[in-house]
């Protein structure tokens, strides 16, 4: 033992107070804060009148937030199983590369560090209707209308945000993979190679079972992520036509700051935190069982 | 004749360049844009007939985007700074010392990064107005700081863990006390998580949009992502001229993590999530 065990406590605290204070003030506060907010009717000015559950129940009530969910489901359905497939595929064969892997691995990556407005600023100019998609694949191949209006219609702006959302975030699937890909045995793959197994069987039955921990956190920051997407939402269509591409987030927002309903809008951020717990204990008790480890 | 190695190994390069290809394109229409004198915008090909660099030139001189570029970095320094200083010190104490409540505070942190942001948006904003923080760049550092510490100190965390013992009692013998083992000692070797952590750190605070747009009004206290959507909304027919400044946005990102990259695939590899 070390001969400092009769301060320890106190070097402990001084270790954490800082973080420990910050923390509370500025966020665990502030979240309990918002129950007690979802709770009343809330005014900016005089006195605020407590309602009970009432938020709640409008929150189930309210189509908008129907129409939230589905759009966030659908969103969730595309853009994840696309950025872990394809971020996948490039780990695994990035991982074989020998040359030019920085750059490769660096291209890969930027999207993932550019900010969220000027992501949704470009894939709101490709998808112009006279921007790049139109132009090719419209006038130079003729395989959609050359007049599209991409982010006008909900059947084809929630797609493209997804789309948006699979080329974002593929980089940061990428590099997740290959970390942990480096925690497989090299012994493992070689001996499935020697029994005769070809590339894909290894990939198929040793290293992507070994990737089981991986693909389970990737999967639940993913869903995570989906359920809080906001920007994307909020610069490419603002929630619009007619709350056709709505998100919790986005109707959440403009409730608080354009309808000042702070009550009805925390009510909505704290649905939207349990259905977020509710589907990541799912996925890991799914995942748990699945692979079984 | 081509042996069968050789032809996988062509295969898997000709998947990857054409995948890093398409990933490239929405960059490389932004670049010719912004190379494009705005009446082209559209109308012109893939690449600029006659690429001129005058939307940079304008973008940077026009509505305070100087001062944008320098409240972001400002902002951006200070909030690394005080989020990896709070994190390391927080993360060290979890890793390394003993004391009551440790599991159940640790809990806390992991809970709170499953929890939106946005669901505390609102009391923040609050909080902020009472503290008069409205309109500060204060405001945003100290709640760039915060969101980041649940997150920061369960990274960092695995880092001062992986520290063998024998070196920090060796400090000990030697004369040490807990601070100068954590400064001399724990710092120097958690290097590559704390320089990770440095670069999460400014990322996020760089890009972050939704808390920036939330509590600052005044003009003169922009960052880059408020000005850039405003820039957009106000000029948006010129399209050159907003992926100039998009661009310009991009650069210190790109500096920072290309410079670091070895540091932060390394810090990424060897801590937080082990395969």
């Amino acid at each position: 033992m070390s001969p400092w065990r009769k301060g320890e406590y106190v070097v402990a605290a001084l270790f954490l107070a800082p973080g420990l204070i910050w923390f509370w003030t500025f966020a665990l506060y502030p979240l309990l804060y918002a129950f007690w907010m979802s709770l009343h009717e809330w005014r900016i000015r005089g006195t605020s009148e407590f309602i009970g559950l009432a938020n709640y129940a409008r929150v189930f009530q309210d189509p908008v937030n129907l129409i939230a969910l589905r759009n966030t489901v659908v969103y969730a359905l595309i853009s994840i199983p696309g950025q872990m497939i394809l971020g996948l595929a490039i780990a695994l064969l990035l991982a074989k590369a020998t040359r030019g892997k920085v750059v490769l691995r660096l291209i890969y990556y930027l999207p993932v560090i550019c900010s969220w407005v000027v992501v949704s600023l470009i894939f709101m100019f490709l998808f112009n209707s006279e921007g790049l998609i139109n132009r090719f694949f419209g006038e130079s191949l003729g395989w959609v209308d050359p007049n599209t209006a991409w982010l006008n219609d909900a059947a084809t702006a929630l797609p493209v945000i997804a789309l948006l959302g699979i080329w974002k975030g593929v980089g940061w699937v990428m590099i997740i993979y290959l970390a942990a890909l480096q925690g497989v045995p090299k012994e493992l793959t070689e001996a499935a190679r020697i029994d005769g197994a070809s590339g894909f069987q290894v990939a198929r039955f040793v290293t992507i079972p070994l990737l089981a921990p991986a693909t389970l956190f990737i999967l639940v920051l993913l869903t995570i992520g989906a359920f809080q997407s906001f920007i994307q939402f909020y610069i490419m269509t603002g929630g619009g036509p007619f709350h056709s591409t709505e998100v919790f987030l986005s109707y959440m927002y403009n409730q608080a700051f354009n309808f000042l309903d702070f009550g009805y809008a925390s009510a909505i951020a704290w649905v939207l935190a349990g259905l977020i717990l509710l589907i990541s204990v799912i996925q890991f008790r799914f995942i748990r069982q699945t692979y079984s480890y | 004749m081509v042996s069968r190695a050789l032809l996988k190994r062509i295969l898997i390069y000709a998947a990857l360049i054409i995948g890093a290809l398409v990933m490239m394109i929405p960059f490389l229409y932004t670049v010719s844009t912004a190379l494009k004198p705005n009446a082209f915008v559209f109308t012109a090909d893939f690449f600029p007939d006659r690429p001129t660099a005058q939307n940079f030139v304008d973008a940077w001189g026009s509505n305070n985007f100087k001062r944008y570029f320098l409240n972001s970095l400002k902002v951006a320094i200070i909030t690394t700074f005080f989020t990896v200083a709070i994190a390391a010190t927080q993360a060290y104490a979890f890793a390394r010392m003993r004391f009551p409540g440790k599991d159940l505070l640790f809990y806390m942190y992991l809970i709170a990064m499953m929890i939106p942001a946005m669901l505390m948006i609102i009391p923040q904003f609050l909080e902020a107005r009472t503290m008069g923080l409205l309109n500060t760049h204060l405001g945003l550092i100290v709640f760039y700081v915060v969101g980041s510490i649940p997150f920061q100190t369960f990274f960092l965390r695995g880092f001062f863990e992986a520290i063998p013992n024998e070196l920090l009692e060796a400090s000990y013998i030697d004369g040490a006390n807990r601070f100068t083992a954590f400064a001399r000692i724990a710092v120097p070797l958690a290097g590559p998580g704390l320089g990770t952590a440095a670069i999460f750190a400014f990322l996020a605070s760089w890009d972050e949009f939704t808390w920036a747009l939330t509590i600052i009004n005044d003009s003169g206290l922009r960052t880059l992502p408020i000005a850039l959507r405003l820039f957009q909304a106000q000029h948006g027919t010129q399209w050159g001229l907003v992926f100039a400044a998009s661009l310009i946005a991009i650069v210190p990102v790109v500096i920072v993590f290309v410079a670091f990259q070895n540091v932060f695939v390394k810090g990424i590899s060897t801590g937080g999530i082990k395969g």
